[in-house]
């Protein structure tokens, strides 16, 4: 139905002409499911954007056909573009609430599409438009018409942009990373959507995702895109199974899975024995009973609700649940950024909660509890050096000066595998990777005996999150350090933590060995998140 | 695979050769530097260099249209408009800076503090700012000048409070987005105390922004200075000043005597211009979206 | 019903402000340097007259006492005399405030309708001659100096070409002042029906008009242009393309309308501004406003006047302001809602 043939595409910048495509050939079937895997910068959305001719400026098709049932899309009129997207060809994109007009009421967003295609007059498009939103099962419909998109969850918006996308039966559809941003479990009832909504209709599906597991899990085939050339296509089980490109092994190791073990997240050849670590009886956290609540306007909310539990020196812990589950503000008490309303958090025994977080920075425990951010971006100055970011506790906790410091900074950048001129570069000079590695440096500077984990590899292509993974790995057999880590992804967790910790709103639900959380978990809640994370096929041994 | 790449920084992503490129994409800035550079030649060496003394009166001469002798004519009393002109610039660039400096100052320390710690310090400030804001600007000062006094010091204070506004504002906004930032947080992690991670680490983030505010406000102060002389307030004749010369020289506008008014006027509009050509440029030079 | 209860919010909000202008225009008067009697007696005054004065006023009362006696005042609508025109200020204010406000409101008008499109133009087309003139006309439009751009607009229009009339007033002495309605006149000359007093006292307007229009085009243009591209650039314009929707429905029904809101906001800065260079033209064309009256009442230190024209002109701004809160608030679904 779709053919594309040798197309590439080019973006004017200032820093001359990038191809972000090159060449590349692909067939969408009638009824197909194809997942477009790759990494950032892989071209795998502007691919997308140039069947749809909907480049942003400064970009441009320079070769190749697009024929979508006959028709030549790239020469095509933009009056016969705008016929075909929306009932021909329609898209959905990632962060559905921001792909919709934030002042302009669902409904009505709905109508401007179907009478655009002549699906409805204004006298019958309220009823097509409540027909639509029911189509894609959403619950009283009628009164989601009226629903502006900032009064409605990520997961519901989502099912909007995707009502717009299938009001006016489109043959195909694109799906641009539907599910990044939301939680596992919206995430699975997302794609479970789409798929059968395309299956009911006889559509074909276009899914690009970054996320192998979730293509396997879909597609019917699967593309792989590398720096805007396709490196391998093939059925999913045969890719787990068979890659034939060194890339695609790459990517296969690197997306964790059941059965997966740390070290297996690395090519073959770099893979070495995973070191072992010691857990001790003693515990080095112990918290009891702590509670967080938030004025709110509807009088306080408890974001935390009084939560005990312990980690053991050199234990590593994670610690999952989606968001709103209060993981990240029970993290931001421990390391002591926030104060718990009450509650007492034993770190080697003495109650650090009893020091306030604003007088925290000259505690004697300072030293001892470090935090690895979720955004390695975000977490950097950007005013400042890789250098200065990691000699930063070193000057203020350790008040380290000149030479000393500098030695330790450059051992450091060793140790964290950050090749030393990169030390003096600043932030948006490095990659993602890089800035990972900078702060985790910066974490272990003073070599703290527990370090919090956020999320540290949640902005990261998967190669680089197997990377980082195991940079941690060693760090953690290296210095003796216990570890909280907290994520959303339990298939990473499983692969770091000894034991793992389930919140839910607020609370800890289920606790118990990483193993046995993923095999037999005890909570409805737990089996639900597990189920709810694809798993694509056994690998080959 | 990029992870450990030791390629050197390309060319434009180091600052200046950022720089380098938003000049050469936008030659204007580049005039806008040197017109700046003729200004700030024109207030320190101008009263030395000008070729008769601004305040001489030449009856006999009066009302002359520009000349060879007299570049810009002469006014009713027969002073030679072009030196009173740039001996004006002194006076006028010394007003804009000061009163400008004293808002950034104060507005910088005010708007870092409310957006930092938020709380009662932050509602007591915004409301401080909403009565400042809730006059029109221009009528305030000129309540503030007329309250305080007919004087030079009275015009810095007057245009330095109307301004201060915006700086409160924008330092505020911008610390307090940064308030939560991962490297505030990093920071206090590494032991500053609130005090060093607010005044080290996040206030310089709020520089850029500001560099283009303070290139916008010094083109507005002097229009209000000017404005305010022109209406009779703060600075006096004969005192050359570019607002006083205009208001003189629009009395002989409409029997045909146009190059009282035009010529300081013109030098007025020129400066204005200057940094508001200037502010224009910083911001493209600070725009993060121009950076990719 | 949510709304309403925003729009009472906002008009509850602009209460503390209101009571902060009050105070400063009160601590205004009362800074004056030297004796306040003295500026207030006026500059005839002798030493007798000044202590009258200085009785009269309550300035011989602790400052917390003369602050209430203000409030009396300030409630009975009395802002003292004008020695000018030796008539209460508040009187003064009120028959000179139509002038003002018609000259405002034309020449915001008149920008609006030049500055948003012009904006809109330059955004949909960025890079092109459209783009590089509004660049150039905004940049240059607030880099002049409104009492200059008078004198330059009155040299060329009235002295060179001639086909303006003396840049004296509202209407030229050949005409008679239409029957006072609301005292905007070209309202109350169409009212009449007269439309030879209409047109002569457009031919007055439109030189100051056009010259506060030419200050404010700046920031509107300039406000319009980037929140058309921020808004352009935005995902939700995307998912319009995507679904089909044609180039004006994109362009208007979903970029402007959400490009509307920070031009909205930036209005209440416009105002502040027109309000302020308002002061200057109409001394430049002697209009009969409250400006021109101020700068009047400066010339002989009438302080009573310039206060009370102050405090008018605030809390006219306020008033503006809430107005503008107010559609701010029927635009965005948002606010009120959070």
């Amino acid at each position: 139905m779709l053919s594309i043939k040798d197309l590439s595409v080019a973006f004017q910048t200032r820093k001359g002409e990038v191809s972000a495509v090159r060449g590349i050939s692909f067939d969408v079937a009638r009824g197909e499911t194809l997942g477009i895997v790759g990494e950032s910068g892989s071209g795998k959305s502007v691919t997308s954007y140039a069947l749809m001719r909907i480049l942003d400026a400064g970009g441009e098709i320079r070769t190749g056909e697009v024929r979508y049932s006959g028709q030549d899309l790239r020469h095509a009129s933009e009056r016969q573009m705008r016929d075909i997207r929306g009932s021909e060809i329609s898209m959905i994109f990632q962060n559905p609430r921001a792909a919709l007009n934030p002042i302009r009421r669902v409904g009505h967003q709905l109508e401007d599409v179907l009478i655009r295609h002549g699906r409805a007059t204004r006298r019958d498009a309220r009823p097509k438009a409540i027909a639509a939103l029911e189509a894609v099962r959403i619950n009283d419909a009628a009164a989601r018409y009226h629903a502006y998109p900032f009064e409605l969850s990520g997961g519901m918006c989502q099912r909007i942009v995707i009502a717009i996308a299938l009001a006016c039966d489109p043959q195909l559809l694109i799906a641009d990373e539907p599910t990044t941003g939301l939680d596992i479990t919206t995430q699975k009832a997302v794609m479970d959507l789409v798929r059968d909504l395309t299956r009911a209709r006889e559509m074909s599906l276009m899914l690009i995702t970054h996320d192998l597991g979730l293509a396997s899990q879909y597609c019917d085939r699967i593309v792989v895109m590398k720096d805007g050339l396709i490196v391998e296509a093939g059925d999913p089980a045969r890719l787990f199974t068979d890659p034939q490109h060194a890339y695609t092994r790459r990517l296969v190791d690197a997306t964790p899975r059941i059965g997966a073990t740390i070290r297996g997240l690395l090519p073959p050849e770099v893979r070495t024995a995973e070191p072992h670590h010691q857990v001790h009886s003693r515990p080095v956290l112990e918290v009891v009973d702590l509670v967080k609540t938030y004025p709110g306007k509807a009088g306080p909310v408890q974001a935390v609700k009084g939560i005990s539990f312990e980690i053991k020196a050199g234990q590593s812990l994670g610690l999952v649940g989606e968001s709103g589950s209060g993981k990240s503000t029970t993290s931001e008490m421990i390391v002591r950024l926030q104060d718990p309303t009450s509650g007492n958090i034993l770190f080697d025994g003495q109650d650090i909660a009893a020091t306030p977080a604003a007088r925290f920075a000259s505690h004697a425990a300072r030293r001892d509890i470090q935090m690895v951010f979720q955004d390695a971006t975000d977490s950097l100055n950007p005013r400042g050096t890789a250098g200065d970011a990691i000699a930063e506790p070193l000057k203020r906790i350790a008040g380290m000066r000149g030479a000393k410091a500098a030695a330790r900074v450059a051992e450091l950048a060793e140790l964290v595998g950050l090749p030393q001129p990169l030390l003096s570069r600043f932030p948006h000079q490095l990659s993602g990777g890089q800035k990972a590695r900078v702060g985790i440096a910066r974490a272990i500077a003073l070599e703290p005996k527990l370090l919090i984990l956020d999320e540290p590899t949640a902005a990261l292509d998967v190669s680089i999150q197997a990377i980082v993974l195991n940079l941690l790995v060693d760090l953690r057999a290296r210095l003796g350090m216990s570890y909280l880590f907290v994520s959303h992804d339990l298939n990473v967790v499983r692969l770091l933590c000894d034991e793992v910790l389930v919140m839910k709103s607020g609370e800890i639900i289920e606790r118990g060995p990483a193993a046995r959380i993923m095999t037999a978990p005890d909570h409805a809640y737990t089996r639900a998140l597990v189920a709810a994370a694809p798993q694509p096929p056994a690998q080959a041994a | 695979m990029t992870d450990t790449s030791l390629a050197p920084p390309r060319k434009g992503d180091t600052t200046l050769g950022h720089i380098a490129y938003v000049l050469r994409g936008n030659p204007v800035t580049l005039l806008a530097f040197a017109m700046l550079a003729f200004f700030v030649g024109c207030a320190l060496f101008g009263p030395a260099l000008v070729p008769y003394d601004p305040l001489a009166t030449d009856a006999p001469r009066a009302l002359e249209p520009p000349s060879r002798d007299h570049w810009f004519g002469t006014d009713s009393l027969g002073r030679d408009v072009f030196s009173r002109v740039i001996v004006a610039t002194r006076l006028d660039l010394t007003i804009s800076v000061a009163a400008v400096a004293i808002s950034f100052m104060l507005g910088s320390v005010l708007g870092s503090i409310a957006g930092y710690w938020g709380g009662w310090i932050d509602a007591v400030l915004n409301r401080l700012l909403d009565t400042i804001m809730a006059f029109p600007l221009f009528v305030l000062a000129m309540g503030v000048v007329a309250a305080l006094g007919n004087t030079v010091e009275n015009i810095i204070i007057a245009t330095a409070i109307i301004n201060i506004p915006f700086y409160a504002r924008l330092v505020r906004a911008e610390v307090n987005i940064r308030r939560y930032a991962g490297f505030a947080q990093a920071a206090k992690l590494a032991g500053n105390s609130d005090l060093r991670v607010l005044a080290v680490h996040i206030f310089p983030n709020a520089l850029p922004p500001m560099m283009v505010q303070v290139s916008l406000n010094l083109g507005w102060a002097i229009l209000n200075a000017a404005g305010l002389s022109f209406i009779g307030l703060g600075v006096r004749p004969p005192t050359p000043e570019w607002g006083i010369m205009v208001a003189e020289g629009a009395n002989y506008i409409v029997s045909g005597e146009w190059w009282l008014a035009l010529f300081p006027g013109l030098w007025l509009m020129l400066a204005v211009f200057t940094f508001n050509l200037l502010g224009d440029g910083l911001r493209d030079i600070v725009d993060p979206r121009k950076r990719t | 019903m949510a709304r309403a209860r925003m729009i009472l919010g906002r008009v509850a909000q602009a209460l503390p402000v209101v009571a902060g202008v009050v105070v400063i225009s009160f601590l205004l008067t009362r800074a004056l340097p030297g004796d306040p009697a003295a500026y207030f007696a006026g500059p005839a005054a002798d030493a007798a007259s000044i202590a009258e004065v200085r009785e009269a006023l309550g300035l011989d009362k602790p400052l917390i006492q003369q602050f209430f006696l203000y409030l009396g005042d300030l409630a009975r609508g009395d802002l003292g005399q004008a020695i000018s025109t030796g008539q209460p200020v508040a009187a003064d204010l009120a028959a000179r405030l139509p002038a003002s406000l018609e000259l405002t409101l034309v020449a915001l008008v008149l920008s609006c309708a030049i500055a948003i499109p012009l904006g809109i133009l330059a955004a949909t087309r960025p890079g092109t001659w459209v783009d590089h003139l509004c660049r150039v006309l905004v940049t240059a439009g607030v880099s002049m100096p409104t009492f200059f751009t008078g004198i330059v607009l009155i040299y060329v229009f009235y002295y060179l070409a001639g086909w303006a009339p003396s840049p004296l007033g509202r209407l030229d002495f050949i005409y008679l002042s239409p029957p006072h309605v609301t005292g905007f006149y070209l309202i109350d000359a169409a009212l009449a029906g007269d439309w030879f007093t209409w047109l002569g006292a457009l031919k007055q307007l439109i030189l100051p008009a056009a010259t506060l229009a030419l200050f404010t085009l700046a920031p509107i243009a300039r406000m319009t242009r980037a929140a058309m591209l921020t808004a352009l650039s935005s995902d939700f314009i995307r998912t319009a393309r995507a679904a089909g929707l044609g180039r004006g429905k994109v362009l208007y029904a979903y970029a402007f309308r959400n490009a509307l809101l920070p031009v909205v906001t930036t209005l209440g800065m416009v105002f502040s501004f027109t309000l302020g260079a308002n002061v200057l033209v109409e001394k430049v064309f002697a209009w009969p406003g409250i400006g021109s009256y101020a700068v009047e009442a400066l010339v002989v230190s009438d302080y009573a006047a310039v206060q009370g024209f102050v405090l008018a002109m605030a809390l006219l701004f306020v008033a503006l302001n809430l107005v503008i809160d107010i559609a701010y608030a029927l635009i965005d679904p948002r606010i009120g809602v959070s």
